[in-house]
């Protein structure tokens, strides 16, 4: 087998087969990235992944899964400050969390360099929204680079770097999710590694480093000339690309969309040219003067937002071109990401005559499949309990993570949802004035630390009135089982769990109520404590990750698979199972009868429970693996 | 060289990512250059999990264009009705491994479970070739991704890609029993 962390070190020039996000780590080893921090969320997890995949003794930098994105960005600065080229990365709406520190960033004098890494997402594909983070970059003067595969995050990565570095800079390079998790044959180049300096370089002599009063003004002025440098840079970096043959009909863009535009135009002849920017901000003005200036007719396809189309528009007022100038003509074009399908229906809206319309035959009838909590998930046996218990006036307030799920149908669990930490504050306002509608509002562990806590705290400080079920399973589940304060290790070593009762305990919190979610009769007298105290209480509901916890099994030999069964001499139908606890281990058959499915079940028996006739049977030995597969 | 697009469809935790990224070795290990990408919602968490492969391209866009995919790989019957809906193209194939896990909305009783038949007759109106794959002495379901691959080769439904290529891609992958247990299936 090929071992992905001997690959990533490897000295010489070397071919192979990456992820973007695998591509990156390359890059972070050759440009000699001292310190990488992050916090977990879709599309990046998969950069931790591949750092994973290097002995902790030989890698090359410093990384650890930070709290949140907040303070994973405060570690990174402050380590770049010190002297080291940093990153950070995180998903598209860690940078809501990150923003009060990131937007500081440009004001200072990194010397170190720091790149933070961005997974945006259009098309919302594993996110609450499909924000478009250049705005940030636009508010904070921060450059953006745009890569567009595998092949580009490792050579922008290699720019970045390297601006962040001279510049004394942040810089951002901004991965879409199909750039993340692209895969190409890649040609990477050697890697000499840089003699090692640990020398604390931090000076204030460097800075300003602190801004207030009178040093605001040189602070800006400073990201000002910066912005205006990398600028220059952007119109003259060999990183802009123009492809296509049309001197007549021009189109200007970035990143994946750019491929989406070739893949499009490869079909037609005379194609347009497109022009593709490494840098989406700040705009290469004399790069798109001079394409304007030599095109009659130039369409801005630009994914999501439409910052580079008032720009250039506005460009070309100042300048007088009469080039006709097209961006985004209705409410879609705003929306979901520029896939071939996407641009090809747009640019058949501006250009016809270039691009014919497609034919889509009329769509067949499938059952949607959304996600859904596993076999044997823990939270899916809270929901069911906790639903048996509460009243269909009273409200519940749903958090982020695997838990999100009981939203959907049979449990109908969490009517609100916001973002991380956010479901105990919102819960609190919910119970303002509210004398008749129990408010309960759910969270995980890894939230609880993330940005929970100041919420959990008010609503102690201000004696708010809702009680908060704590869905501990023990990892971050949703985005592939990182460790997080509570796990007792973090990535890099053992480390002492932070327990979640005891902080809990330690802000006053007199009301705790713990119970393993499978005694569900049990989760419902507790919450039925809970729910009659008047004030905040929490329940801690717990169960590990059956996933995780049966992954780690099946990797020892001789594992023993076991499954329930259904009685069907005993079984009345009731459908309990299938159609209210809802584990998609159950198989509804079209006469009624319901049966196990063996691919699915993981004989966790969480369900037996559940059952009114007792029709579900004990757990018995499927098979045994004697090598881990 | 020409394009040949290959679409893969199934649910989280059947394997897909595996299987697409073999067959991606596979071709790289024949000669042909390719691209692809994963896609994968909220989580894998049993929802939908897709991943794209164009043979013939060294740099260029991983997503298919709507019903421009030469093969559609699925690994449950549900999945390969919407591999069919949404990709296949007309003169194309599909191949799956015929195992049901329910949606939702067949569990509570809202939707109707797809049958074989059904797929069967959609291919037919779309006018693509099925290929139905079905091993009743498999007991390791997860082992039903190698099992469509063992097809796929036999059939050679990816032009241009060797037996030796597939075993070299395995090789590059899996290690230990996984490695052993899987090529046996592949060869027997
Ligand atoms: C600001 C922000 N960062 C990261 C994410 C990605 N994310 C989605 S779910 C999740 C895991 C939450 O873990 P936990 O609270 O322990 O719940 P679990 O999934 O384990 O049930 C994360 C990190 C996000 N949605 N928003």
């Amino acid at each position: 087998m090929k071992k992905m962390g001997n690959m990533l070190l490897t000295r010489p020039p070397f071919s192979e087969i990456v992820m973007g996000n695998t591509a990156l780590v390359r890059a972070m080893i050759e440009t000699g990235t001292r310190v990488v921090t992050s916090y977990p969320g879709s599309p990046t997890p998969e950069i931790a992944a591949a750092i994973a995949s290097i002995p902790p003794d030989e890698r090359p930098f410093y990384f650890e899964f930070s709290t949140n994105e907040k303070v994973a960005t405060e570690v990174a600065y402050g380590a770049a400050v010190n002297g080291h080229l940093a990153a950070v990365f995180f998903k598209s709406v860690g940078l809501n969390v990150a923003a009060d520190t990131f937007v500081q960033l440009s004001l200072m004098n990194i010397i170190g360099g720091l790149v933070v890494i961005l997974g945006d997402d259009p098309g919302a594909n594993s996110s609450q929204n499909e924000q478009d983070n250049r705005h940030y970059a636009q508010l904070s003067y921060t450059p953006v680079f745009e890569p567009a595969d595998p092949g580009e995050a490792y050579t922008f990565y290699k720019a970045a770097a390297k601006l962040a570095r001279t510049q004394h800079m942040p810089v951002i390079l901004r991965l879409t999710t199909h750039v993340c998790h692209a895969k190409a044959k890649l040609a990477f180049d050697a890697w000499r590694p840089h003699p090692r300096d640990d020398t604390p370089r931090f000076d204030p002599a460097n800075g300003p480093y602190i801004p207030i009063a009178a040093n605001v003004f040189p602070m800006k002025e400073r990201a000002l000339e910066r912005l205006s440098a990398v600028r220059t840079f952007a119109e003259t970096t060999a990183l802009n690309r123009v492809s296509g043959t049309s001197k007549r009909r021009g189109i200007i863009t970035t990143g994946l969309t750019a491929l989406s535009a070739e893949a499009v135009l490869a079909e037609t002849e005379d194609t347009p040219e497109v022009l593709k920017l490494a840098l989406s901000y700040p705009l290469a003005r004399e790069t798109v003067r001079d394409f304007l200036a030599t095109h009659e007719e130039v369409f801005v396809l630009e994914e999501l937002d439409n910052l580079m189309e008032m720009e250039i528009k506005s460009l070309a007022f100042d300048a007088g071109l009469r080039t006709k100038i097209t961006g985004k003509t209705d409410q879609a074009a705003w929306m979901g990401e520029y896939t071939p399908d996407k641009v090809r229906h747009l640019l058949y809206q501006v250009w016809p005559d270039v691009v014919p319309a497609a034919s889509t035959p009329a769509p067949l009838s499938v059952p949607e499949r959304p996600a859904q909590m596993c076999p044997g998930c823990g939270h899916r046996s809270a929901f069911h309990a906790i639903k048996a218990v509460l009243a269909d006036a009273d409200i519940t307030v749903a958090d982020i993570g695997c838990h999100t799920l009981g939203y959907l149908p049979p449990y109908e669990m969490g009517q609100l949802l916001m973002c991380m930490g956010a479901s105990t504050a919102m819960g609190s306002g919910l119970g303002l004035f509210n004398q008749t509608r129990r408010v309960v509002a759910f969270m995980g562990d890894s939230t609880f630390f993330h940005a929970a806590l100041p919420g959990v705290v008010n609503a102690l400080f201000n004696r708010h009135n809702l009680t908060l079920i704590l869905m501990e399973n023990g990892t971050t589940a949703m985005t592939g089982h990182q460790d997080h304060a509570a796990s007792g290790r973090n990535f890099n070593t053992e480390t002492v769990g932070i327990p979640l009762r005891q902080v809990l305990q330690g802000f006053g919190i007199e009301a705790i109520f713990e119970v393993d979610t499978y005694q569900q009769a049990e989760l419902g007298r507790r919450l039925q404590e809970a729910l009659a105290v008047k004030g905040f209480s929490v329940v801690i509901a717990r169960h590990p990750c059956m996933l995780k916890f049966t992954r780690e099994q099946r990797r020892r030999p001789n594992y023993q698979l076991r499954q329930v069964g259904v009685d069907q001499e005993s079984c009345v139908q009731s459908h309990a199972c299938v159609a209210r606890f809802g584990c998609p281990s159950f198989v509804r058959h079209a006469d009624g009868r319901v049966s196990v499915n063996p691919d699915l079940c993981i004989g966790d028996a969480s369900c037996r429970q559940t059952c009114p006739v007792e029709a579900i049977t004990k757990p018995q030995i499927r098979s045994t693996e004697e090598d881990p597969p | 060289m020409t394009t040949f697009n290959i679409y893969l469809i199934g649910v989280g935790g059947q394997g897909i990512g595996l299987l697409s990224e073999i067959i991606l070795r596979a071709a790289d290990h024949s000669g042909q250059s390719a691209v692809a990408v994963d896609t994968h919602g909220l989580a894998q968490r049993g929802g939908v999990v897709v991943s794209q492969i164009r043979l013939g391209i060294a740099a260029g866009t991983p997503l298919i264009p709507g019903h421009q995919a030469d093969l559609v790989v699925s690994l449950e019957r549900h999945e390969a009705m919407r591999g069919l809906d949404s990709a296949a193209r007309p003169g194309g194939t599909l191949i799956y491994y015929d195992t049901v896990w329910q949606p939702l909305g067949v569990r509570t009783g809202e939707a109707a479970e797809i049958s074989a038949e059904d797929l069967a007759a959609a291919c037919q109106e779309r006018q693509v070739r099925l290929v139905s794959v079905h091993d009743p002495d498999l007991t390791d379901a997860r082992q039903q991704n190698m099992r469509v691959l063992k097809t796929i080769h036999q059939e050679g439904l990816v032009p241009g890609i060797s037996q030796a290529d597939y075993l070299q891609a395995m090789d590059d992958l899996m290690t230990g029993g996984m490695l052993a247990s899987n090529r046996k299936l592949f060869l027997d």
